[in-house]
């Protein structure tokens, strides 16, 4: 059978199947990016995310969600996973999976929180913490494709030490024409910079999103508080609701 | 209590279907709203997963996996209408997998 331009939506798209971890990169000090070797892997669209499975000698399971943060690569896949503090699973796959060690993978998953390359609308990115995850995975996924659509992030961190992917974001916005990158600092700001920790508001979303007359597409993604509070926003300054998509990855966090 | 939302439901529920459920539209049999099935509540209790209206926050959906049987309670929902292309109509002819 031919393979389907819509990742996931037939290939093996009940199953798990198993992936081995060929490379490990460190993000910050608590979080990393996996790479992920799952073979026949028929590709996925950015925002996409795969569940991960782990089995325990006495045949109890655990699987959780993690939203791909790269474009496939062949075979290849980027997961990137912040340890949460007591947690079950992103602890183990944080500390606890070695290279050459296998894990079970189902996916890609999910058609919502997705964008697609063929939309001309300008798009605004709003990440808090590991919620950067599918952003970064468009970010790239916009590069990789040579597309123009304009794009704006707006990334919340605790400090500059909490940021993601922070060399190649700072490359991106000289070298990927039509990037914007804009930081909220929760708790500690860089002495170059003339803000105050505070925690992302209106004047931020104002200030480095689109205004609602646009029409942009508006993604955002983090932890659930976070996500409620940007949402809320967005919605308040006058944006659609259909054009703020969102993906909350649970309590707590940024 | 914590919660995530419906675009978690994409890999339980592909299990079940044929097409992601998470972008289907689905209506509140409570309150009426209608919505995106991604942007539900849900609250994962082991062993399944509840999934609330974000409106009036009573449950929609619910599915709960045993080893040989997946269980879909639809009672909190009125329709879901999901998005199909065209070709499935279109194309019949002998199921693949
Ligand atoms: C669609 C989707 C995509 C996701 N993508 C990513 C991703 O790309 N990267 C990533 O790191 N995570 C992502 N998550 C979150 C991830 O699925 C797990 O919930 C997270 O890794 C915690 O799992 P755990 O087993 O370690 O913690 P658990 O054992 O499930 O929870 C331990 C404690 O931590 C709390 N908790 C659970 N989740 C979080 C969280 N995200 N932040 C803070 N506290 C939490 C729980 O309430 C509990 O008190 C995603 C979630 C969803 C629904
Ligand atoms: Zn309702």
């Amino acid at each position: 059978m031919a393979r389907t331009a819509i990742p996931g939506r037939l290939t093996k798209r009940a199953g798990w199947w198993v992936a081995r971890l060929v490379e490990r990169r460190e993000e910050t000090a608590t979080a990393c990016t996996l790479v992920l070797e799952v073979p026949d892997w028929p590709g996925h669209l950015p925002g996409q995310h795969v569940d991960l499975r782990l089995t325990a000698e006495d045949g109890y399971q655990a699987a959780r969600s993690y939203s791909v943060s790269a474009p496939a690569d062949g075979e290849r896949i980027e997961v990137t996973v912040q340890r949460v503090p007591d947690g079950e699973v992103s602890p183990y796959l944080i500390e606890g999976l070695s290279v050459g060690d296998q894990i079970e993978v189902r996916g890609p998953v999910g058609g919502y929180f997705i964008w697609r390359m063929t939309e001309p609308a300008p798009v605004l990115l709003v990440g808090g913490g590991s919620g950067i995850a599918p952003l970064m995975a468009m970010i790239r996924a916009r590069r990789a494709a040579g597309s123009r659509v304009p794009f704006r992030l707006i990334y919340s961190v605790r400090s500059e030490r909490d940021i993601y992917f922070a060399d190649e974001l700072r490359r991106r916005v000289r070298d990927d024409q039509g990037l914007d990158v804009a930081y909220v600092y929760t708790r500690e700001v860089p002495e170059s910079s003339p803000a105050r920790a505070h925690r992302i508001a209106v004047a931020d979303l104002n200030t480095h999103g689109w205004p609602p007359q646009l029409e942009p597409t508006n993604f955002v993604c983090g932890p659930t508080g976070f996500v409620e509070a940007v949402s809320d926003i967005l919605v308040a300054l006058g944006h659609e609701p259909r054009r703020v998509k969102t993906e909350r990855f649970g309590p707590t966090g940024a | 209590m914590d919660y995530v939302d419906g675009n978690m439901l994409a890999g339980p529920l592909q299990e079940v279907f044929a097409v992601d459920l998470t972008t289907a539209t689905g209506r509140c049999a409570s309150c009426g709203q209608t919505g995106p099935v991604a942007a539900l509540r849900v609250y994962s209790n082991a062993p399944g997963v509840v999934a609330r209206c974000p409106s009036c926050t009573e449950v929609m959906l619910r599915l709960v996996r045993t080893p040989n049987s997946a269980w879909l309670d639809l009672r909190g929902a009125t329709f879901l209408q999901i998005p199909m292309p065209a070709e499935s109509f279109t194309t019949p002819g002998p199921v693949t997998m």
